[in-house]
């Protein structure tokens, strides 16, 4: 449709074929929607557990409450945004192909790199759970570990941008390698750097949420146990301090991003 | 410190500029992570006495158990058809939803402003969250994997598509405007046009975020390929798990490439 002039008919009609073949496939297996005669109710308890929350599980100086839950939560995105941006460091050096000269070690960093991106973080929790035992420092190694995929290839993309005239003329003065590297090139990265790190805090913030669904810490936990007891309320609350949580976050984190740029 | 910073005095550019501002945002940063560590008890002899474990783990996912291979195919196909049913109605929803929210289509803030809060709300919540509250609503099985995809894309598609609706060129929708278009007609040729390859790109994006996410929705009871994590790792069948993994991995990457492919044809 977009590019009628350029394609020929013939493949406009195979690519429509193709896309209602693997709709028709998509829709077929589908199991029927069965809803459940509790669902109505369901939805409505939901929603009116939104709207009339159990506002005693905020803060309960005792036991488990909302806002220990969200400070676990907060602790663990934040813990393991701060491993991935060192570790990433090294990998997003040794994948730039403008520092690192030999060819080999920039590609198999850069296969390393999306191998660790693809892979899901809830995979790798799963995997350090088993390793570390259930609990927030498994989730902590998760977001830690997968959030280096993403990070080295920003921060990797970044350095190959970077302007080597500076080098040079360090270079040129007899700068030593280290120098050169101290005021050439990481002063160019930095603010990237920064906003990128900022920019994962916010996607392991959410990442946070859900890792305690398969006992990874975190306000996952009190939502999953709320929800199998069918208490609404309480479900409601944890969503209102999920969503008002990572909404904070979001907003403190764009703000310090946009001064960075 | 403070005072230096305060006192008014003419800047002398030979002086490199005040480090307090440094030094404090990293001693900030440093009692942040110190007090999250606090707060989940990190301890770093933990972390020494669990990485022998973790070594052993990777041992035990090698080699893959291929024989596995066949038995998870039609989990694996399920989560691709999840992941392209989910997608699509999110996406169709997300063409309504952002057209709402565009403030160049309907110039009204009581219109605009609420749908961006929805799609706000939308957003702040993760798939596997989504699932497990639809888990609960609609019972065990691919259809709440579904739903929690629809809100997923709904959201990322939605915002991303908006912000591109904003970015048009209004000559057309002025056109339009000039001989007497009603709305409908309005959107249908003056903004559609315009925004219906950024529209694929997006939906295609957000099916390949959604394929990764089907993946591991079975955890919660949401159907696809996600359940038999806990199948085998309850059983400790760490090759299947490696199997599983390396599946999903093949899958992700052959469907990020033909979506890249397409997507670089459309731009």
């Amino acid at each position: 449709m977009i590019t009628r002039s350029t394609m020929s008919r013939f493949r406009q009609f195979s690519i429509v074929v193709i896309v209602i073949l693997i709709y028709i496939w998509a829709f077929s297996g589908l199991p029927s929607i069965g809803l459940k005669e509790t669902s109505v109710e369901v939805v409505s308890a939901i929603i009116s557990g939104i709207f009339s929350p159990d506002w005693d599980y905020v803060y309960d100086p005792g036991g488990e409450d909302l806002l220990r839950g969200l400070l676990d939560t907060l602790a663990i995105a934040v813990l393991g945004t701060i491993i991935a941006a060192i570790l990433s460091i090294p990998f997003a050096f040794l994948a730039a192909r403008n520092i690192t000269k030999s060819r080999a070690v920039v590609g198999v960093n850069k296969v390393l790199l999306s191998f660790i991106r693809v892979f899901p973080d809830i995979v790798l929790a799963l995997l350090f759970i088993k390793a570390v035992g259930p609990g927030a420092f498994a989730g902590v190694l998760a977001l830690g570990i997968g959030a280096i995929g993403m990070l080295g290839k920003l921060i990797s993309e970044s350095i190959e941008n970077v302007d080597l005239n500076a080098r040079e003329a360090l270079i040129a003065s007899g700068a030593n390698p280290v120098k050169t590297f101290i005021f050439a090139v990481v002063p160019q990265v930095l603010t990237n750097y920064f906003s990128f790190v900022m920019y994962r805090l916010e996607v392991n913030m959410r990442a946070a949420t859900i890792l305690g669904v398969i006992g990874a810490g975190g306000i996952g936990t009190p939502l999953i146990f709320a929800l199998s007891v069918r208490n609404w309320e309480r479900v409601g609350i944890i969503l209102l301090g999920i969503i008002v949580m990572v909404t904070l976050v979001d907003l403190i984190s764009s703000k310090i991003r946009a001064r960075f740029t | 410190m403070k005072k230096v910073q305060t006192a008014q005095r003419p800047i002398n550019y030979s002086i490199p500029p005040s480090k307090t501002k440094h030094v404090m945002s990293f001693i900030l940063i440093f009692i942040l992570v110190w007090l999250s560590g606090k707060q989940i008890d990190f301890s770093i002899t933990e972390l020494m006495e669990g990485l022998p474990n973790m070594w052993e783990l990777l041992i035990q996912l090698l080699p893959p158990d291929w024989s596995y291979f066949k038995e998870v195919t039609n989990p694996m196909l399920e989560t691709i058809r999840m992941a392209i049913v989910g997608t699509t109605i999110g996406g169709l929803l997300a063409f309504f939803l952002a057209m709402l929210a565009a403030k160049n289509v309907f110039s009204y803030p009581w219109i605009t402003g609420p749908t961006r809060f929805i799609l706000n709300l939308i957003r702040t919540l993760p798939e596997l969250l989504l699932a497990s509250i639809f888990v609960a609503v609609f019972g065990i099985g691919p259809i709440p994997g579904i739903f929690a995809l629809t809100f997923f894309s709904l959201g990322i598609i939605a915002k991303l598509f908006y912000e591109s609706i904003e970015a048009i060129d209004p000559g057309p929708m002025e056109a339009m405007t000039a001989v007497g278009a009603n709305k409908v007609k309005w959107i249908m040729f003056g903004v559609v046009p315009q925004v219906m390859s950024s529209f694929v790109s997006f939906f295609l994006y957000a099916f390949e975020i959604n394929i990764r996410a089907a993946a591991v929705l079975g955890l919660v009871g949401a159907g696809g390929i996600g359940l038999y994590y806990e199948k085998t790792l309850g059983f400790f069948q760490y090759d299947r798990v490696s199997t599983i993994i390396i599946y999903t991995l093949l899958v992700v990457l052959v469907i990020d490439y033909c979506s890249t492919k397409i997507r670089e044809k459309l731009t």
